[in-house]
């Protein structure tokens, strides 16, 4: 019988035990590697390529204030600029308030909109189609998938924020890396239909021609609109959304301590287990020394079934994950701020270096004890 | 007859290891269970004190917020005004306030960035229709000065807020003159300021909302109606407490995380628990036969070892609760899906939550206790004493 054998027999000698303890610490980690997959999606993941490239420019006090359209032939003439585009959050409702029906609607300019969200795909015809059609948008993949749209139909957003409605053709599909949940239109309708908005934008999308002109970008457009009416406030793509998430509240200290719980929680469940098996087996233990196994071996023994148990526990946990996250980055509601999460193989890793440590730590303490006993203490032993 | 609870107690102070080592794992779950409950009670008790059933809230047709673009026209004043059951202040004036909302991103004071906070703008009139807000440092604007109040949330979460601090928006600086306490109604996410002097900053010639304080809570229902069904106006009214009670939906997303993570660790503690009684019963085999033999009946055995998982249940709750006593009132801030901004509440560990707290354990414990007490009571006598 080798050491391995050794360990996981006596590791499933009590299957009820083991399968209990497995699972508890399963339960925790799987709770672990999805707030860490959530953490890494929200403050680590730098976007692609294009997205890393893009900036945001909105008015400096607040998204909901607007800038003048005159801006964007000024942002376009500095250097390091490649594209311009304006955009205007509509904010409409389509058919009720229902979670599943709720998506971002945005006013834009069809001639130049794909040329700066260059990661969205589109056929050329579509995109020709929807630039004629002033009553044209155009719709996410994923979203036409889930509402069943074709090109051609007509869809009725109702404004709450504007007073005016939108009928619009659905004139293009286009396909992104990850879920946009967006559809967009010709930013004229709503000129037309709400006049005091003539004139105004909501913020702009502004393509640099590299990633490493982004902060120089950022910082010209904002010195050349400071001492004006409507001054600005350009950032990356990514911290434009990392202020949509702050906004949320405290997430990092509200991540941060589900997992010290968690990982607390599972030490305890393990050194308890550990604690427990060790202590029912001092007669074995006593036996095994008879036998000629030393101190440091007996030690290993059982530090290296706990580890078995935890890594065991940490790879049903991340496969459970797996699934979550996939299941949840497609639940209405909360597709917005995990469309196209997914658990990173480091993540992974992470948490099964979590799990191996735990187990380490948790049989630690009792396994030195029981391989220091004194041997004739422990063959007397009744458990 | 029954096993003495004195028997249970003194069986988990025999075993102090892994009496503690459960029970920390329940408390872990309950402080996580009772933190959420309590966040969602302090963000429902926000909204639930907010409004005064006697006040009427006036939006355009198809809003449902004050923050939408194309509110209430200046002419549409003075119609409002003459509707009837409208109450009167001691001067004598109209108690109709029109009103306006913007958003302004300010850093919050803890270093974790900017949020949306919401501006209200009103005259004097508004500032008495909200009889529970206080002034509690410095002064209230004056009309026509670009001077502003903060709540005391504000004031104590966000830099730039501190009386004479000075913010630019519009055509200048506004200053700082006072902070208000709102109660812990939702306006204690507001900062107030003077609705004239934005109206000249920003050119705006509409109001996004009118408040109407009515002379009684049946006056108040017909005049919503007599707003809503007047064509002229194309305006929509609703009790102000209709208003802010929709507004609870803010808590949507920490109630989805918060029960999914209590509900996976509650099934995480309840198999520890019971690993834990498994092993009591395991290690008691003999003593359990004994108690049979002396003449306990399988159900008191089968109630007695729950009954010592629900007292290691409770001591978690116990420890739990004590964990997040330090918490409790702690201020705190999410977004409001309604008004685009912060909406800032309290932590408030209510008495209906401690006791949400208490029942969730003692599930905890009965699921837990349940499986291993049954194979307990249903050992073999002689096979046992044998062991």
């Amino acid at each position: 019988m080798t050491l391995t054998r050794f360990v996981t027999k006596n590791a499933f000698r009590n299957k009820r035990r083991t399968a209990l303890t497995v699972s508890s610490i399963a339960l925790s980690l799987l709770l672990l590697t999805l707030m860490m997959t959530i953490w890494r999606a929200f403050y680590m993941d730098q976007g692609s390529v294009e997205s890393s490239q893009r900036l945001i420019t909105r008015h400096k006090v607040s998204l909901v204030f607007d800038l003048p359209a005159y801006y964007r032939e000024k942002i376009r003439a500095l250097p390091g600029v490649k594209h311009v585009v304006n955009e205007q959050w509509f904010g409409g409702q389509y058919k009720d308030q229902k979670p599943e029906n709720m998506f971002a609607q945005f006013g834009t300019d069809p001639q130049e909109f794909f040329d700066v969200y260059k990661d969205l795909h589109i056929p050329p015809d579509q995109l020709q189609a929807w630039q004629k059609d002033r009553a044209g948008c155009v719709v996410d993949a994923e979203l036409a998938k889930k509402h069943g749209w074709q090109i051609g139909d007509r869809l009725f957003i109702k404004g709450t924020i504007f007073p005016m409605n939108l009928e619009l053709n659905i004139r293009g599909i286009f396909t992104a890396t990850q879920p946009t949940e967006s559809i967009y239109f010709n930013s004229t309708y709503i000129d037309e239909g709400y006049p005091p908005l003539k004139g105004l934008v909501g913020f702009y999308g502004v393509l640099a021609n590299s990633a490493e002109d982004v902060p120089k970008v950022a910082s010209q457009i904002d010195e050349q609109f400071r001492n004006v009416e409507r001054p600005t406030k350009t950032e990356s793509e990514h911290a434009f959304q990392l202020g949509w998430i702050a906004m949320m509240g405290n997430v990092k200290a509200f991540i941060l301590s589900i997992c010290l719980a968690v990982v607390f929680a599972i030490l305890l469940v393990s050194a308890n287990t550990m604690a427990m098996s060790i202590r029912e087996r001092t007669r074995e233990v006593a036996l095994l020394k008879t036998l000629g196994f030393t101190q440091g071996r007996v030690l290993g023994l059982f530090v290296g079934e706990a580890m078995a148990m935890s890594i065991l526990g940490g790879v049903v946990g991340t496969i459970i994950a797996v699934g979550v996250i996939r299941a949840a980055s497609k639940a209405p509601g909360l597709n917005f701020f995990l469309g196209g999460v997914h658990v990173g193989i480091p993540t992974m890793l992470v948490a099964l270096l979590v799990a191996a440590a735990v187990g380490f730590v948790s049989a630690f303490l009792p396994a030195y004890h029981a391989s220091r006993g004194n041997i004739v203490e422990g063959l007397r032993h009744i458990g | 007859m029954a096993i003495p609870i004195s028997y249970n107690i003194r069986n988990l102070r025999l075993r102090t290891g892994a009496t503690l080592m459960t029970a920390l794992g329940i408390a872990l779950t309950v402080t996580i269970a009772i933190f959420i409950m309590a966040l969602l009670a302090g963000l429902r008790d926000a909204f639930a004190t907010s409004g005064e059933p006697t006040n009427v809230l006036v939006l355009r047709k198809g809003s449902n917020s004050e923050l939408a673009a194309g509110g209430v026209a200046r002419e549409a004043m003075q119609t409002l005004k003459d509707l009837p059951g409208i109450a009167k202040n001691s001067q004598g004036d109209t108690l109709v306030s029109g009103e306006d909302i913007l958003v302004i991103v300010l850093p919050r004071k803890d270093g974790t960035g900017e949020t949306n906070v919401t501006m209200r703008f009103l005259t004097p009139v508004g500032l008495e229709m909200r009889s529970k807000v206080k002034i509690v440092a410095g002064r209230w604007f004056t009309p026509g000065q670009r001077e502003i109040v903060v709540s005391k949330s504000i004031h104590d979460r966000f830099s730039q807020t501190n009386i004479g601090d000075t913010m630019f928006f519009g055509k200048g600086n506004w200053t700082v003159v006072g902070v208000f306490d709102s109660g812990g109604s939702a306006h204690e996410s507001e900062i107030w300021a003077d609705i004239n002097q934005l109206a000249s900053d920003l050119d705006r010639t509409q109001y996004s909302s009118v408040l109407m304080k009515a002379t009684d809570p049946v006056s108040a229902e017909s005049l919503k109606n007599r707003v809503s069904d007047d064509q002229r106006l194309k305006l929509n009214g609703m009790l102000e407490t209709e208003y802010y009670a929709r507004q609870t939906s803010t808590g949507g997303p920490i109630k989805m995380v918060g029960l999914f993570v209590a509900f996976i660790m509650a099934i995480g503690s309840i198999f520890a628990a019971m690993n834990t009684m498994y092993a009591a019963v395991a290690y008691r085999a003999r003593e359990i036969a004994t108690l049979r033999v002396i003449g306990f009946s399988r159900p008191s055995i089968l109630t007695s070892f729950v009954l010592e998982s629900l007292l290691l249940a409770l001591l978690g709750a116990l420890v739990g609760i004590v964990l997040m006593l330090p918490f409790n009132g702690m201020t705190t801030g999410t977004s409001n899906p309604v008004t685009f901004s912060e909406a800032v509440f309290r932590l408030r560990m209510t008495p209906l939550v401690v006791s949400w707290a208490i029942i969730f354990a003692v599930v905890m414990g009965v699921l837990g206790g349940l499986a291993p007490a049954w194979h307990a009571s249903r050992r073999e006598i002689l096979a046992s004493l044998r062991d």
